[in-house]
């Protein structure tokens, strides 16, 4: 009997913990996707929580700072490590993308203060989800700038 | 020239560091002495050739030798000094050579001990951490030479570590320079004392692996490494601690932790490590859970290499990522070989490590410590999980996945709550048995106060249920840890004739890992009160005001007097600073503050500087986004108010005060416990 009241109890505590990870890896993972992703699902993703990655166009910058409101223009940058190794690197694979107006593009709306890593050729990494008028609205931006720097720093805002 | 005998010398040692790994390990089978002393010697070179190595690195980048890659990546001429000297850590190739060089400082130390005390243990110590070291040396070596130079070839700018045929050295006129973000303080100190915990954390697994080879397993291994974990404890601790400061400090975004993969992968050793810390205890004391300890540290070992891969490479899309790398694929070559021996030869002495009695009461101390053990290693799980999961999700479907700061907070939160209240009945279980009743009787006063104080929280502060949660559990084991240290002082107050700061003295330095600890509990309480406070209850505000008007946030009035910008300074930077009076509620003055954005032109990095208030309370955190130069009619400020944060930094320096009474050495007791029946030693050997 001393044996199983232990073992009792450790699989209760395995059982709560196991519990735990799964209602909260249901409630609150976000799919990651590209813009040509985005794209292809179209409205069956309307409302979720959804992370994009892309590449800043800079000339699309437009900061209201009366209302903080930030919006930009991303284009579709692949997501696969070995697709951007074959154009060359992070750096040259958002360069390509910025350039190439043939690429798949999204409109972002953040409110908050202008990050300062927001920049022509940045990597955007936004959080949020995509409203029925085309726009990501993002509570969360995140931006790399892999071309200066061997080490991509934090920028967090939202 | 130079750059070419920093390689050489580097090799040098990598030849050493292999000879003693191989010298150790034939002498020790084949019984010659004069092999395993060479090897020692051997081990004992290393620390001066790799001091030399980085002598070498850091002349190069002290004198602007940007004709060395590693230079040229790193440094530029407008960086002062010390930054040119802490560049050493601030590239791939560098940091590579700096765990080296820590991790020959320590097998060096430990080299140095006496032999004839642990001579069955001692070779075999060496061999485990010489090929750690051997391992990362050869990364420097073979794939990520700090010394490679430029070279102008037909093709281009390349860099070798050999001259190729037909080409000229290229010298840079002006390096990258370090990023601006990492010029402060908090991180030249920061990546050192991360790295100089998961170095000495190499040293316990290296003895528990020396006790399964040598079949030598009592728990001899846990007392000589249980201040090395100690130390090495303290060390992570604070490079977590300093990590979170100057993301407070510096990035601008009112935070301080943001579940980032890099975070995890120093955060996770920390876990296993603690719960090594408490488990090895219950093996002293009784005799139990000898495999758990042995599982624990080479998990915790393997962590350890696994973190600083991961801080090191691109393999995770994280904000602290690295270029991709070479080196990923040998790193987890490496780790799966150490993790299969390490399991192999656990299995190999299963039967020399049973437990020597069994655990009885569910509310003894043995089984809350294993409870304990439980849930941060079910903390590891959710961590490890939340890292693993997008790979896994990406390989079996395709689907790119990522888990964000709400997936760890919801399923480590209330992992966290149940150690918070574990650690304050914990120490109060008897070893072997325990009852409700003793335990009761230990805890009713406090628990009774904490309970009123919850009451008092709910009346006048909040009525939010996970706060009411939080500071109930944080009430009670700050009382209850009160309460027992107070006994205990007053206890020694009576019997002894001392005044209570005598008796608190004499009673924590004769019972300095015990005390050690409640210090240590204590301070995690107080860090979870600027937690709670912080994540329950920031507010923040944004606004674009003119010079003279003002912004209102949580009783606190700032008013914005002026914003003055300097350029072309010298570090190569812009400087805009504004200047805002805080007045509080009643209108009274409380200071100025000065929020500043920097630019650093060279590499077009702004930077934003909080001006911060602090007190106990809150802290106002007020942070300049954007102005107007010319008119000064249009500045955006973004305010935050952290409640009780600064609980969370004061939590942390008693943690280090905690650490260092449990660490701090004692006259050697493990001296008397090993010699006990031959003669009791007069000196106080130097561990």
């Amino acid at each position: 009997m001393k044996i199983n009241k232990f073992v009792i109890g450790g699989i209760l505590v395995l059982g709560a913990v196991v519990f735990l990870i799964w209602t909260a890896t249901t409630s609150t993972s976000e799919y990651f996707l590209t813009i040509d992703e985005l794209h292809a699902k179209g409205a069956s993703i309307a409302n979720r929580n959804l992370r994009v990655s892309g590449a800043v166009i800079g000339d699309t910058i437009q900061y209201d700072a009366q209302t903080l409101t930030l919006t930009f223009e991303v284009a579709h940058v692949p997501a696969d490590n070995a697709i951007i190794g074959t154009e060359g690197g992070l750096a040259d694979a958002l360069h390509d993308a910025v350039v190439d107006p043939s690429r798949e593009r999204m409109t972002v709306q953040y409110v908050g203060p202008k990050p300062d890593l927001l920049r022509n050729e940045a990597q955007a990494i936004v959080t949020g989800h995509l409203g029925e008028d085309g726009v990501f609205y993002a509570d969360e931006l995140l931006l790399k700038c892999p071309t200066k720097y061997e080490e991509a720093v934090p920028e967090q805002a939202g | 020239m130079i750059a070419d005998l920093g390689f050489g010398v580097l090799v040098v040692t990598f030849l050493v560091t292999l000879y003693s790994v191989f010298a150790a390990i034939y002498g020790e089978l084949k019984k010659i002495p004069a092999l395993v002393e060479s090897a020692r010697r051997a081990m004992l070179l290393t620390w001066p050739l790799l001091t030399l190595t980085a002598g070498i690195l850091i002349y190069l980048l002290v004198n602007n030798h940007f004709e060395v890659q590693f230079v040229y990546e790193v440094t530029s001429r407008s960086m002062p000094t010390y930054l040119k000297v802490t560049a050493w850590w601030g590239g791939q190739a560098g940091s590579l050579l700096f765990w080296s060089w820590l991790m020959s400082a320590f097998t060096s130390l430990v080299t140095l001990r006496k032999w004839d005390r642990d001579r069955e243990l001692l070779p075999w110590v060496t061999v485990v951490s010489g090929v750690t070291m051997a391992f990362f040396i050869g990364m420097n070596v073979f794939f990520e030479n700090p010394f490679a130079q430029l070279y102008q070839t037909f093709s281009g700018i390349e860099s070798h570590t050999f001259q190729p045929a037909n080409s000229i050295l290229f010298t840079p006129q002006e390096g990258r320079g370090l990023n601006p973000l990492l010029r402060h303080p908090g991180m030249v100190i920061h990546p050192p004392m991360l790295y100089l915990g998961f170095v000495s954390f190499v040293i316990p697994y290296a003895f528990a692996m020396a006790a399964l080879i040598t079949g030598r397993t009592d728990d001899r291994w846990i007392r000589i490494t249980r201040r090395w974990a100690l130390w090495a404890w303290l060390f992570l601790t604070c490079g977590l601690i300093l990590g979170g400061r100057w993301a407070y400090d510096v990035l601008g975004w009112g935070g301080y932790w943001g579940w980032d993969p890099v975070e995890i992968a120093a955060f996770m050793p920390w876990l296993t490590g603690t719960a090594f810390l408490h488990s090895v205890m219950i093996q002293e004391k009784r005799g139990l859970f000898k495999h758990w300890n042995i599982l624990l540290i080479v998990l915790t070992y393997d962590l350890v290499i696994f973190g600083t891969f991961l801080t090191r490479s691109g393999v995770l899309s994280s904000v602290h990522s690295f270029a991709q790398s070479a080196i990923g694929p040998l790193f987890f070559g490496f780790i799966g070989l150490t993790l299969i021996t390490s399991v192999a030869l656990i299995i190999y002495r299963w039967a020399n490590l049973k437990s020597e009695t069994e655990m009885k009461s569910l509310l003894s101390r043995e089984a809350l410590f294993l409870l304990n053990n439980l849930l941060f290693i079910s903390i590891l799980v959710v961590c490890f999980w939340g890292v693993i999961r997008p790979l896994i999700s990406e390989l079996f479907t395709g689907q790119k996945v990522t888990m964000g700061p709400p997936y760890y907070e919801k399923a480590s939160g209330p992992l966290f709550a149940a150690l918070l209240f574990l650690m304050g009945i914990a120490p109060l279980s008897a070893w072997g048995h325990s009852t409700m009743k003793t335990l009761g009787r230990a805890l009713w006063k406090p628990t009774l106060l904490a309970v009123a104080i919850t009451v008092w929280i709910f009346f006048t502060y909040t009525r939010d249920p996970y706060a009411l949660i939080g500071f109930s559990l944080v009430a009670f084991t700050i009382l209850v840890t009160l309460y027992e240290y107070g006994r205990g002082v007053y206890a020694r107050m009576r019997s002894q004739d001392e005044n209570m700061l005598e008796a608190f003295w004499t009673l924590t330095a004769r019972n300095r890992r015990r005390y050690g600890g409640y210090i240590v509990h204590l301070s995690i309480a107080l860090m979870a009160i600027g937690i709670l406070g912080i994540e329950l209850f920031q507010v923040e505000t944004q606004g674009t005001i003119a010079v003279g008007d003002s912004l209102q946030i949580s009783g606190y009035t700032i008013k914005y007097r002026e914003v003055a910008s300097w350029d072309n300074l010298p570090a190569g930077v812009n400087y805009t600073r504004a200047v805002v009076d805080v007045y509080d509620r009643e209108g009274n003055f409380l200071g100025n503050l000065h929020p500043r954005k920097d630019y650093y032109f060279d590499s077009q990095q702004p930077m934003t500087i909080p001006g911060q208030l602090a007190s106990m309370k809150d802290e106002l955190y007020v942070l300049l986004i954007n102005w107007e130069p010319i008119s000064q009619a249009g500045t955006t400020f973004k305010i935050f108010v952290n409640p009780l944060v600064n609980w969370l930094w004061l939590g942390s320096l008693l943690f280090l005060v905690g650490i260092i009474v449990a660490a701090w050495p004692d006259k050697d007791p493990e001296l008397v416990t090993v010699q006990e029946g031959k003669r009791i030693p007069q000196t106080s050997a130097a561990d």
